[in-house]
């Protein structure tokens, strides 16, 4: 159905969203490049601004009398916290991905049992989710984690142990174990969905050729999970590598820099140290490296669209 | 085909699932109970706390120690102000994508996705300077917008796939009948979408109540949604358990009951079609 | 007034041509099927009289106007879709009236309308249920009525019978060409099966490939098929082809007839052959006899039941005045 009218009505329609999302993408994406090649920082002003036109007041920024080349990159990636930065994004996504991965599958399995009260327990796993991230990082950190006042301490004390300050003595552990407690009602959510398209005759025939439950999961369940899982772990990585209000509200980053993640350090450097330069060099490093896992995401729901 | 399963299965089954079930669920519980606690039972061993005497008076002191309404109508409007904002960019650009398909549409669909995955920390620079020059740092509107922003792909993902569920026939037949495009949207499209559409503002909200990333970047005190509010805790004076509880509980439980009913919507929603 | 001329129109999507330059003429209160195998661009064909596809090239005139750019709502035509394409969320009532609230008639006069439509259409009692409460053959009445209250030049109808089981087709068949009979407006109907556009049709339009094989009256096509597709086409059971040595006796190459035009005989006749199935619908039977120099079983049908059984041996003799013949390009040899 398309005559020249609804092709042209068509481009009318798609053109507010189009330009919008363009102009979302590519100026601050074109600023941030920008940016990253220059020396600027927010309170010692090299007096080279310029004004670039795009409200009525202008953004102030420095000329490129301040480029600096790759010296911004240079800073920050030999910097010791980008290291930290580093290995911590990785340990935190890496630890988040295999909790939700492996607890959802199980979580799955469970809330696909024959049960009373399925609905309830289907909801009381996926409350967490909802709640909001500042939310979860304090009432984790204070009623929780707290070393004094914290259920853990109270029962610690009740067992005769030491109680256990978790954010000075496993900082990172704690961070993973809270955005975990997010982020598994998500994968349980989206692996029980895929595990109950699951043609019960393939369990049956598969039964019927004598497979045990074991043989019944790794063959048939897990195959078929495959592709479920492999979302989960992208969109899952795309989100987990720009946690940040659970960092902010917890840890600041600390003790020193050992919960600082990529996202953490790029907000300190640029908005606490306001070294806009060095933070924009983080931000593209940032971007590349979410992009790498995007396109392996979009591959798959481009096959997707086709089917 | 579902099969007798024997009883005795049935109840193991049913136990671990529901320890389970309480124990991912009991942090929200706990800080229920403790909101309705004195401050000076909040601390106190988890036995204690339960047998000690029920109040509502820190539901009070929230709104007393930093006006508490106020950030619970800023989450309201920047929620739901960037959903609406979203539908009304959102409707047109799904109804072309969903009827008038074309070579490049299914790239296009592709791109707008991709604009979702651009990490927020890597534009945080530009848009705060653009945010701070433009006088928008800390106003509802400038959150609004940014939040309208990082959700549009969504709501136009998720509207086109409700539409395309919708037979071409029917608009078609509208158009037959002399609807301009207009009248074919809001009189035919729009009442025909309007599970479609529900559960797109529905799935939005929440995410936009939850955004912690902007929200604390770009806001102080003016603006500042409730997730930047509860985030004031971070620094707390003397006693606050059962205030942060308190608060905690009142931040949540429109978001939790309006998650509860948009469980399917969330897969279709956040895994953009790959999971079915 | 509903007068459908074609000039030299053209259809391609990208640059796969679907249907090659056509003219095609409809006259003013005519019935005129588009018929075809699936694929043929009968469908397509419509749409661009519709204006829900633009012609590649050539003019549509309607009523002696070139209609060819002007969009799908102006151009006077009323269109039931296969799907019915009702509006899920309105009632009956608010479905008929939608073309009349688009062209913004007053209230009173829409009630008016709607009411002598569902009086038509029998519908009367259904006007404030959804589509979704009402039967197939309800919702293909609501389509037609959401239809004739614009009073339109021209009705087009697009495999509307499609979705409906054959008992309720037959009825339907028969209410639509009762609505032509009275309404007297110019209808164009697309439909893959010969039996509706024999027992509807003024004029058949047989289409394939997106090319006209053939326009005729229905009998004209029955009788004087322009080539083989059509002979093929139209007839229920198919005719019978026969190549070979016994059509070059009737110096053609393919001769046609039709199994109605065959006489069976136990003891003498031209075509000597064995029963294989037969079937018996009670008021014909059919009987596939294979013959001898003949590849394909020929179809014969009898009156009533006879008794003849698999494997008898049977003599065919094709009634000459009926016989078909065709060329080696398959165009019909008078």
């Amino acid at each position: 159905m398309a005559t020249q009218h609804s092709r042209a009505a068509a481009r009318m329609m798609i053109s507010p969203a189009v330009l919008l999302l363009l102009c979302w993408m590519l100026i601050p994406l074109g600023l941030t490049i920008y940016f990253s090649f220059l020396r600027f920082n927010l309170i010692m002003p090299s007096g080279n601004e310029m004004v670039i036109g795009v409200f009525g007041h202008g953004l102030r920024v420095p000329g490129p009398e301040d480029f600096s080349g790759w010296e911004n990159f240079y800073w920050f990636i030999t910097d010791p916290s980008f290291q930290a930065a580093i290995i911590n994004t990785l340990v935190l996504v890496g630890g988040v991905l295999l909790i939700t991965v492996i607890g959802g599958i199980l979580f799955a399995l469970l809330l696909d049992q024959p049960m009373w009260g399925q609905g309830i327990v289907r909801i009381l796993v996926i409350a967490p989710f909802f709640v909001m991230p500042t939310v979860s990082g304090l009432v984790w950190k204070n009623m929780f984690m707290n070393p004094v006042n914290g259920i853990f301490a109270h029962l610690a004390i009740g067992l005769g142990m030491e109680p256990f300050d978790f954010f000075s003595q496993a900082p990172l552990a704690s961070i993973i174990w809270i955005v975990s407690w997010q982020w598994l009602p998500f994968a349980t959510l989206i692996l029980l969905t895929a595990l109950q398209s699951l043609d019960q005759e393939q369990l049956e025939a598969a039964e019927m050729d004598g497979a045990n439950w074991i043989n019944r999961f790794f063959f048939v369940m897990l195959p078929h999970l495959a592709r479920a899982i492999t979302v989960v772990i992208l969109i899952q990585t795309i989100f987990l590598l720009s946690i940040f209000a659970e960092i902010l509200v917890t840890t600041n980053g600390g003790p020193g820099t050992a919960t600082t993640n990529l996202t953490y350090l790029i907000y300190v450097s640029s908005l606490l140290q306001f070294d806009v330069g060095m933070g924009s060099a983080g931000g593209v490093i940032a971007i590349i490296l979410a992009n790498i896992v995007a396109i392996f995401l979009m591959r798959m729901i481009g096959k997707n669209l086709d089917a | 085909m579902a099969r007798a399963v024997s009883t005795q299965r049935k109840t193991i089954t049913t136990a671990v699932a529901w320890l389970l079930g309480l124990m991912m669920f009991f942090p929200i519980l706990w800080i229920a109970i403790l909101s309705l606690k004195t401050e000076g039972d909040a601390i106190r061993a988890p036995i204690e706390v339960l047998s000690s005497v029920w109040t509502f008076e820190s539901f009070g002191a929230v709104q007393q120690r930093s006006d508490y309404l106020k950030h619970f109508t800023n989450s309201v409007v920047i929620s739901f102000g960037s959903t609406f904002l979203g539908l009304l960019i959102a409707i047109p650009a799904a109804w072309a994508m969903a009827f008038v398909p074309g070579k490049r549409t299914k790239d296009v669909l592709m791109w707008m996705l991709s604009t979702k995955m651009l990490p927020p920390v890597g534009v945080l620079v530009p848009i705060y300077l653009i945010f701070r020059d433009a006088e928008l740092l800390d106003t509802r509107v400038g959150l609004v917008f940014v939040l309208m922003m990082i959700n549009l792909p969504i709501i136009i993902w998720m509207l086109y796939t409700y539409f395309r569920e919708i037979p071409g026939e029917i608009l078609e037949a509208a158009r037959m009948d002399g609807a301009s495009l207009r009248e074919e949207v809001f009189f035919v499209l729009m009442p025909m979408a309007i599970p479609g559409m529900a559960s797109t503002v529905l799935l939005n909200v929440i995410l936009a109540w939850n955004e912690a990333f902007w929200t604390l970047n770009l806001t102080a005190a003016d603006a500042a949604p409730l997730t930047a509010f509860i985030a004031s805790y971070s620094s707390p004076e003397g006693l606050f358990y059962a205030k942060l509880s308190a608060a905690s509980i009142m931040a949540i439980a429109p978001i939790l009951i309006m998650g509860w009913f948009s469980q399917k919507q969330l897969v279709r929603g956040l895994t953009f079609g790959a999971v079915k | 007034m509903g007068r459908i001329v074609l000039e030299k129109v053209s259809k391609s999507f990208g640059e796969t041509e679907v249907i090659p330059a056509l003219d095609l003429t409809i006259d003013d209160g005519e019935f005129c099927v588009f018929v075809g195998p699936s694929g043929c661009g009968k469908s397509t064909l419509l749409r661009l009289i519709a204006g829900l596809e633009d012609v590649t090239n050539g003019q549509i005139l309607i009523d002696g106007e070139d209609a060819t750019s002007v969009p799908p709502a102006k151009r006077g035509l009323a269109m039931v879709f296969q799907s019915y394409a009702l509006y899920p969320h309105m009632s009956v009532r608010k479905n008929i009236a939608f073309p009349l609230r688009m062209a913004k008639f007053d209230k009173a006069e829409q009630d008016k309308r709607v009411a002598q439509a569902a009086e038509v259409l029998n519908l009367t009692d259904y006007l404030d249920r959804r589509p979704g409460q009402l039967s197939g053959g309800q919702r293909q009445r609501v389509a037609i009525g959401r239809a004739i209250v614009r009073e339109p030049a021209a009705f087009l109808f697009d495999e509307p019978l499609s979705n409906l089981d054959a008992a309720l087709r037959v009825g339907m068949r028969l209410e639509i060409s009762e609505l032509h009979k009275r309404l007297t407006t110019t209808m164009v109907y697309v439909t893959h099966d010969q039996v509706e556009a024999m027992t509807m049709a003024d004029k058949i339009v047989v289409l394939r490939a997106g090319n006209i094989e053939q326009v005729g009256s229905p009998l004209e096509l029955y009788r004087t098929p322009r080539n083989l597709f059509v002979a093929g086409f139209i007839g229920s059971p198919k005719m019978n082809f026969v190549n070979g040595s016994i059509a070059a006796k009737h110096n053609a190459a393919t001769i046609g007839i039709r199994p109605e035009h065959v006489s069976v005989s136990s003891d003498a006749g031209d075509w000597p052959g064995k029963v294989g199935v037969s079937e018996h619908l009670g008021s014909d039977t059919f009987f596939h006899v294979t013959c001898e120099g003949i590849a394909d079983p020929i179809t014969v049908r009898v009156g009533g039941e006879v008794d003849l059984h698999y494997g008898d041996t049977v003599f065919l003799t094709p009634a000459s005045d009926h016989m078909h013949k065709f060329d080696d390009k398959g165009l019909r040899i008078e």
